[in-house]
């Protein structure tokens, strides 16, 4: 399978007929073979992007699109070569899922045999043997997306491109398509760009995540950096958990109700803790304390939301084995090298990276 | 109790007002089998005057399906693209195209006809029938691109020609691997609208019509007011005939259309 | 945005897929509508305002006695059909749409059937209701000794104009009764509602744009409504027999023209009006 070309955007930014914004200028690569994923609330242009890159949108005047460097901003969507897979799956109700997957080929003048070679291939690649002759109305949901999955990538598209593939599923097969799609994505290594408003989902598949808001990038970097270096509030809020503290520094250190913590700058500083790096301790074993609000048992673990040790309640991850009861005082403490400070907001939106 | 009586009082209601639409249509299908109107059904049946009307006005008959298909075919080619095109390209101007033709609607046939002929009632040779085809496309056409456009919007075809698109294929080849094999169930609502209405189609046909060029309506009218009752029923009969089965299509299609949705 | 840049931003919208070829499948529809109804149609104005009259041929339907009153009759008229149909058609398609029973689709069938039925036909099985040998003259002969004939009447116009009114709107108000919100309904029970002020005030409210669409295109058919009038031959004039007879017996065409322009103008304004009303595109009936 090839890996694709890469893909790169210049100044791309969309305005639509109503002069609605939906699109602040984007620059970025993507490289080969990469996974890129798109995060964020609805609205925030992540699904706009995907079409310029697909070609269904132009962007407005000034943007480019680039495949390993070539301008393919004026090429419309038949003729990019890319793969698409959409939200509702889109599969065509007058084929069978066989006639379905082949299609692209057909288009491209490939002969009955090859293919009928491929969409074998790609059948077995996805997992739905049996299923080549059933109608689309016949199918579940978690087939159709292995069905709308097969079609786009038969015809060796250079760029794959999904629309929230898994949004329409219900959450337990979610979870199941999202780890068999992993697997699929990393055997064929074509460049992909994923399009999700699921943070979990963006974690799990992506190689770089770009976060989005309002028509912008806040944030473009690994999983691993977007959860423990968020660049904003935003980011640090959206993925994942966040306590956020704000509070002044001064001698090296911020100053809660309960205690003193050691911060290496001064002046006003916003810090975000993750629930699971504060640990819940006796009451006198630590500098930080607070009292129990509530707390919810999740199953692995529990979470415990505690008053009166910063200026707004803290939600913390605590093990599923500790006995924790609302009123109770108890101790926090807190891992300083798992403090992360947030750069300055520069405005309400955040700062991109 | 009370509702019970409330039940029978709409009951009661509803049944009249559907023998009010009824009788006189049994009635009139009665009349045409009768040998005498004025002394009922005792008078002895018979299909004399089916034939008779047959032999008077077989022509009306035939002309009415030939415009009835003629306008089908233009509005099946005339609306089934702009369907699509309308459907794929919303915005100002597709609302804009979309009231344009829905306007023949709202004016009445008459006008419609009155204006055809002053416009184009001087080419003789397209006083023969073309001239009412085309006023029946004009006011049929709403109806077949209304059908198809809801079945698209049900199927939502603009994802599923984008996705077409994405997979290489040209709009051409779009239109006729998805689009169209998509669009047959309001293709088929439209077109029993269409060849319903135009085998109906009065007001408009009567204004433009010549001795030589009558529909199965036109001739209605005349034998209405020039011959005997049995003749006239039996030739409404004769509509009926016509038009009672693609009424139940109708119905029946728009029950499937309901109990899949 | 300077011309240029204005351009390429319109070139650039248009390079998603497809918009050439859409554009091509509109020109059929846009000769057809062009040639056989746009031109004809101002053709037709410019006829109206060509007469002896000139312009003053269009005030003419509100200022000569005889059309101004053929004006009013057919507007009483349609009105009257409205508002009998509405009530008619709400009483039995509430029924209808909420009670099964056996023999319901046939009822239903029974009520939609002469939906296409043109006015001729509809005038004539007005003759055999209310005419001189009609069903209804028979049976008052029976009982009453005096036959009863009104078929040519303004009685047997309004009968004609309510035949094909009613399959129409009852269509139309089922559909809407179907789309009822059942929760509305059982939320004013909860708070005490009876049968009368449910109906009162959450489901003939919900159905007021309903009311308007169809009464809307009740109005404008029975304002246009030629052969059920051509037909009955009444005495009674209607506008569209005023413009047939101006047209073929007096050979006024300005006038014909004129009055054609002028009721197609009050149904479109009637339509126009119900559906900025209504917020959403009517459905037309035949």
């Amino acid at each position: 399978m090839s890996a694709g070309v890469s893909v790169g955007l210049e100044a791309c930014a969309k305005t639509f007929a109503d002069d609605t914004r939906a699109l602040e200028p984007v620059t970025l690569e993507i490289a080969r073979g990469e996974t890129l994923v798109f995060l964020g609330p609805s609205g925030c242009g992540k699904t706009t992007t995907l079409r310029i890159i697909a070609g269904l949108e132009a962007p407005d005047p000034g943007g480019r699109v680039r495949f390993d460097g070539e301008d393919v901003t004026s090429i419309p969507i038949e003729r990019r070569n890319v793969g698409m897979v959409f939200q509702s799956y889109a599969l065509f109700p007058n084929m069978n899922v066989a006639e379905n997957i082949g299609y692209g080929l057909k288009i491209r003048g490939a002969s009955r045999a090859q293919r009928q070679a491929r969409v074998e291939e790609l059948v077995a690649l996805t997992g739905i043997e049996g299923l080549e002759r059933r109608q689309v109305d016949q199918l579940s949901g978690g087939q159709r997306q292995r069905v709308a999955l097969a079609r786009a990538v038969a015809p060796r598209p250079r760029v794959l491109l999904l629309d929230e593939p898994l949004t329409a599923l219900d959450a337990s097969l979610r979870e199941r398509l999202r780890v068999e799609l992993n697997r699929l994505l990393r055997s064929l290594g074509i460049t992909t760009v994923y399009v999700t408003h699921d943070q979990a989902e963006a974690m799990a598949l992506g190689d770089r995540i770009v976060v989005m808001r309002a028509g912008a990038i806040a944030q473009i970097g690994s999983p691993r950096e977007i959860y423990f270096e968020p660049a904003s509030r935003f980011v640090a809020e959206f993925v994942g958990a966040a306590n956020i503290v704000e509070g002044t520094a001064c001698d090296g250190a911020i100053v809660l109700p309960g205690a003193r913590i050691p911060i290496g700058t001064t002046g006003k500083v916003t810090l975000m803790l993750r629930p699971e790096t504060i640990a819940v301790v006796p009451p006198d074993a630590a500098e930080l304390s607070g009292r129990i609000e509530n707390v919810t048992f999740v199953g692995d673990r529990q979470r415990i939301v505690i008053a009166d040790a910063a200026s707004r309640p803290l939600l913390i991850d605590a093990p599923n084995t500790i006995a924790a009861a609302p009123g109770e005082r108890v101790g926090l403490r807190i891992d300083p090298t798992r403090i992360r400070v947030l750069p300055e907001e520069r405005d309400e939106q955040g700062g991109k990276s | 109790m009370l509702t019970r009586l409330v039940f029978a009082g709409q009951l009661a209601f509803t049944l009249v007002v559907a023998a009010f639409l009824i009788v006189p249509a049994v009635l009139s299908m009665l009349a045409g089998v009768t040998v005498n109107y004025f002394r009922g059904i005792r008078s002895g049946v018979t299909l004399e005057w089916m034939v008779e009307v047959w032999e008077l006005y077989a022509e009306t008959i035939v002309r009415s399906f030939e415009v009835a298909f003629a306008t089908l075919l233009l509005t099946l080619i005339v609306g089934v693209p702009a369907a699509y095109a309308l459907h794929v390209r919303q915005g100002s101007w597709s609302r804009l195209i979309e009231e344009i033709i829905t306007l023949p609607l709202a004016v009445p046939g008459l006008a419609i006809a009155l204006a055809l002929l002053l416009t184009y009632g001087g080419f003789g040779a397209f006083r023969g029938s073309w001239l009412f085809i085309a006023g029946h496309v004009v006011f049929t056409l709403p109806f077949m691109v209304r059908a198809v456009m809801a079945v698209f919007a049900a199927i939502d075809v603009k994802t599923l020609d984008e996705s077409a698109a994405s997979l290489g294929a040209s709009p051409w080849r779009r239109f006729r691997d998805v689009i169209a094999p998509n669009a047959r169930p309001g293709i088929l609502a439209g077109s029993l609208m269409v060849v319903t209405l135009s085998l109906g189609e009065f007001n408009l046909t009567w204004m433009l019509h010549t001795p030589l060029t009558k529909t199965l309506p036109v001739g209605l009218a005349d034998s209405y007011a020039s011959m005997r009752l049995e003749i006239a029923s039996a030739y409404t009969l004769i509509f009926f005939i016509m038009i009672i089965p693609l009424l139940i299509a109708m119905q029946m299609l728009g029950r499937d259309k309901r109990s899949a949705a | 945005m300077s011309l240029a840049a204005r351009f390429r931003l319109r070139a650039a919208k248009a390079a998603g897929s497809g918009t050439a070829f859409a554009r091509l499948c509109l020109v059929p529809l846009a000769i057809v509508v062009a040639a056989f109804f746009v031109l004809p149609m101002l053709g037709l104005i410019e006829v109206g305002a060509g007469g002896p009259k000139g312009m003053a041929a269009y005030a003419a339907i509100l200022v000569e006695p005889r059309y101004r009153s053929t004006l009013i009759n057919t507007v009483v008229l349609a009105a009257a059909t409205t508002v009998t149909t509405l009530v008619i058609a709400t009483i039995a398609g509430l029924f209808l749409q909420r009670n099964r029973f056996p023999g319901h689709s046939l009822l239903v069938a029974m009520l939609t059937f002469p939906l296409a039925f043109p006015g001729v036909v509809v005038g004539f099985l007005v003759i055999l209701l209310a005419g001189r040998q009609g069903l209804i003259g028979d049976i008052s002969f029976r009982l009453t000794g005096g036959k009863l004939v009104f078929a040519y009447s303004l009685g047997g116009l309004f009968l004609g104009y309510l035949y094909f009114s009613i399959p129409r709107v009852i269509l139309t108000i089922m559909a809407a009764v179907e789309k009822l919100d059942p929760w509305l309904e059982e939320a004013a029970r909860s708070l005490g509602a009876g049968p009368w002020a449910v109906h009162r005030d959450v489901i003939l409210p919900a159905l007021v744009p309903a009311f308007v669409a169809s009464g809307a295109i009740a109005f404008a058919t029975a304002m246009g409504a030629f052969g059920t009038a051509f037909t009955l031959a009444t005495n009674v004039d209607v506008l569209p027999m005023l413009i047939y007879t101006e047209f073929t017996l007096a050979a006024d065409l300005a006038m014909a023209a004129a009055l054609s322009v002028g009721l197609g103008l009050v149904a479109w304004a009637i339509l126009a009006l119900a559906r900025s009303f209504a917020g959403t595109t009517i459905a037309a009936a035949g």
